[in-house]
């Protein structure tokens, strides 16, 4: 399971994802998707800390993030 | 219920909450002001309420609003009034919302005056509004008629999901008559599931009028207008002495009550006059107009403007019957004599100019 | 793994036709996380005028009524009228609001309707193609306002929260903005606020949220919340304008 999940199809490659992440670790896919835009990735999972800025950020619904249960 | 004497405007009123009507939303404008003050001081009185809007133009989407969460709602104005309420209502008949819109007409147009008039008869039956639309149009001529037609509307809005207009005019408003009211009947009203109640255990409900793909747009219009040619089934009308009629008067409203009294007095003297009075404007009784002038070789269309319904009757005629117009506007009311006179002439067969002059 | 972020019940899934980077996305997303927290979305009902976000009827899962421009207000007064337990709430841009819907919104606030007002303020007619709105602001270029907005004669910018503030029919009135996460948080709480007064039965709650028009500006989204803070926030300044009165 992904700390956090990009639906591509959704992504309108408007990049305010990229700049809300504290981490820096959101980048633009060089592929393009479905309706034509280049999609916002997270290459490295790890350095995810699910803070969830991007998707709140993110005017299309397109992050699902998750976090560790702290067992 | 015994019969009362009562001013047309509160009749009214009084008729639409009887007919479970429980919520208006108006403005002040003269000649109709006693209908929301009836309803401002009778509504709460039934847990209805009455809001006095800022505008005619917020009144009527507040209708829309009301109507389209489900309730009997109603509003009521006069022409100037009436046409700020256009596109309001142009959006209620798109959206297929019932509600009763009363239009007391006055004297046009622009500010014109207070009294009485019939010059707003185009924007009722033809559309005030943008678009391919129509209202069902009921014209009343008596107060007890106009307290019949009340309960008539709110029903046959909620059967069509479609508004229905009153069209009165000032003396059917300001005019005190005996009424008699029968009792409120515990009708269960039309279920409406298409209102905006809250999504609770459906699918959300929406209330739109904006299809921007055009075939979507073309079958909407498609609907509603195969919607308009069954409403042709609620047509009414009122025939007084047409079966040998070689003139008939043809008029709606205060102008087929003086019509009426012509048709005595013209009777009197030997003249075969008949009254062929529509009740419903739209849909427009095209078959009982041509019955009644089965025999006529002249129409006399009566009406306080400078020609509105005289077009419809000769459309509706189709041409076959001479058709003329005696019509005094700005609030100026026709008299009996007046039209006796116009009566002989047509009648003596000395045509004269079909000119305006004429009307004066 | 907990989901901590995902789409809210209250948003359909569909995709929305709104351009990339417009903030009306997240507006929207906040307002279907309020419903969803408050656990309301089968008791409320929205009403969407014309503009960009005339189609939110799409986007939102509830019971939606679609309004002619400007009358939305007067639309939810009927609507709430008829159903006084239910929620209902106006989702407005400011071509809608602030021009031809005025006397409805300022009437809306004076009768002290129990209904909510999401007003979006992006500073221009964005679905018809970016003309100068009431909120444009002094020197801003549109399509209508080519050289640039002066004072005389196009008008200066309305700040329509502090006209509605000096309402007494309005019980809570707060400017925020979405221009980054921790706005939009505060933005978020706002809208929470003025959804939970209406549910008292308080009065008349509304919520102006600076937005932006990436398209009709001519910026890139990431340039267009800059715009936003460096030009909106000194005209439009954030804040609470009204809370209720400890009545």
């Amino acid at each position: 399971m992904l700390k956090v999940e990009f639906d591509e199809d959704r992504c309108k490659g408007c990049e305010l994802c990229v700049e809300a992440c504290p981490k820096h670790i959101i980048s633009m896919a060089d592929r393009l998707n479905a309706m034509g835009f280049y999609p916002a990735i997270v290459i490295n999972q790890e350095e995810c800390i699910s803070c969830g800025f991007c998707a709140r950020m993110c005017p299309d619904v397109v992050i699902t993030v998750r976090k560790e249960e702290n067992k | 219920m015994a019969k009362v004497l009562m001013k047309g405007n509160e009749a009214l009123g009084e008729a639409a909450i009887r007919a479970g009507c429980r919520y208006f939303f108006g403005y002040p404008i003269t000649p109709q002001n006693e209908i929301p003050q009836y309803l401002a001081k009778h509504l709460p009185e039934v847990g209805g309420v009455f809001v006095q809007a800022e505008s005619e133009i917020a009144a009527i989407n507040m209708v829309y609003g009301a109507a389209g969460a489900g309730a009997r709602v109603m509003t009521s104005s006069s022409g100037p009034g009436i046409s700020l309420k256009q596109e309001g209502i142009s959006y209620i008949a798109a959206a297929e919302l019932p509600c009763v819109i009363v239009n007391m007409q006055r004297g046009g147009p622009g500010l014109g005056g207070i009294q009485p008039a019939q010059s707003d008869y185009f924007q009722a039956v033809k559309g005030g509004g943008h678009g391919d639309y129509k209202l069902l149009v009921l014209a009343p001529a008596s107060v007890q008629e106009m307290a019949n037609l009340m309960e008539k509307a709110f029903n046959l809005a909620d059967e069509y999901r479609n508004p229905v207009m009153i069209l009165g005019d000032g003396i059917l408003g300001q005019m005190m008559e005996a009424v008699e009211f029968k009792e409120e009947k515990k009708t269960s009203q039309m279920e409406k599931p298409w209102a905006t109640t809250g999504a609770k255990g459906r699918k959300p409900n929406l209330i739109n009028s904006l299809f921007l793909d055009p075939l979507e747009l073309e079958k909407h219009n498609m609907h509603l207008q195969r919607k308009y040619d069954r409403m042709a089934k609620e047509v009414l009308w009122e025939n007084y002495k047409t079966d040998d009629a070689e003139l008939v008067l043809v008029g709606y409203g205060s102008s087929a009550r003086i019509a009426k009294a012509v048709v005595d007095q013209a009777r009197a003297q030997g003249i075969k006059v008949g009254l062929f009075r529509p009740i419903s404007l739209f849909p427009f009784p095209k078959n009982a107009l041509q019955e009644a002038c089965k025999y006529a070789h002249n129409v006399l269309t009566v009406e306080m403007s400078l020609g509105q319904l005289v077009e419809d009757v000769r459309y509706n005629l189709e041409f076959k019957v001479p058709v003329h117009l005696y019509g005094r506007v700005g609030g100026m009311v026709p008299t009996t004599r007046a039209v006796l006179e116009e009566v002989k002439r047509w009648v003596n067969g000395d045509q004269g100019v079909e000119t305006h002059e004429n009307c004066l | 793994m907990k989901t901590v972020y995902d789409r809210p019940e209250t948003l359909t899934s569909s995709k929305t036709h709104y351009c990339p980077g417009c903030t009306h996305g997240i507006i929207h997303r906040l307002v279907a996380e309020v419903i969803d927290e408050l656990g309301v979305r089968e008791e409320t009902i929205g009403v969407s005028p014309v503009g960009c976000s005339v189609l939110a009827y799409n986007y939102f899962n509830v019971d939606m009524q679609q309004a002619a421009h400007g009358r939305a207000p007067a639309v939810a007064t009927g609507i709430k009228r008829v159903h006084p337990q239910k929620i209902v709430f106006t989702y407005q841009g400011d071509g809608d609001l602030a021009a031809i819907g005025t006397a409805e919104i300022v009437h809306v606030a004076a009768r002290g309707e129990k209904i909510t007002t999401i007003f979006v303020n992006n500073t221009i007619y964005g679905m018809t193609g970016g003309q100068m709105a009431p909120t444009t602001l002094l020197n801003q270029v549109s399509m209508t306002s080519p050289e640039g907005r002066t004072a005389i004669p196009q008008g200066y910018p309305i700040r329509v929260s502090e006209m509605l503030a000096t309402l007494q029919g309005a019980a809570y009135i707060a400017r925020v903005s979405v221009h980054n996460p921790q706005e939009v948080s505060k933005a978020k709480k706002a809208i929470k606020k003025a959804f939970e007064l209406q549910m008292a039965g308080i009065g008349f709650t509304f919520v102006e949220i600076l937005s932006t028009c990436p398209t009709n500006w001519g910026y890139t989204p990431k340039e267009s919340l800059k715009w936003l803070v460096d030009n909106m926030i000194p005209v439009y300044p954030l804040g609470v304008k009204k809370m209720p009165e400890e009545r």
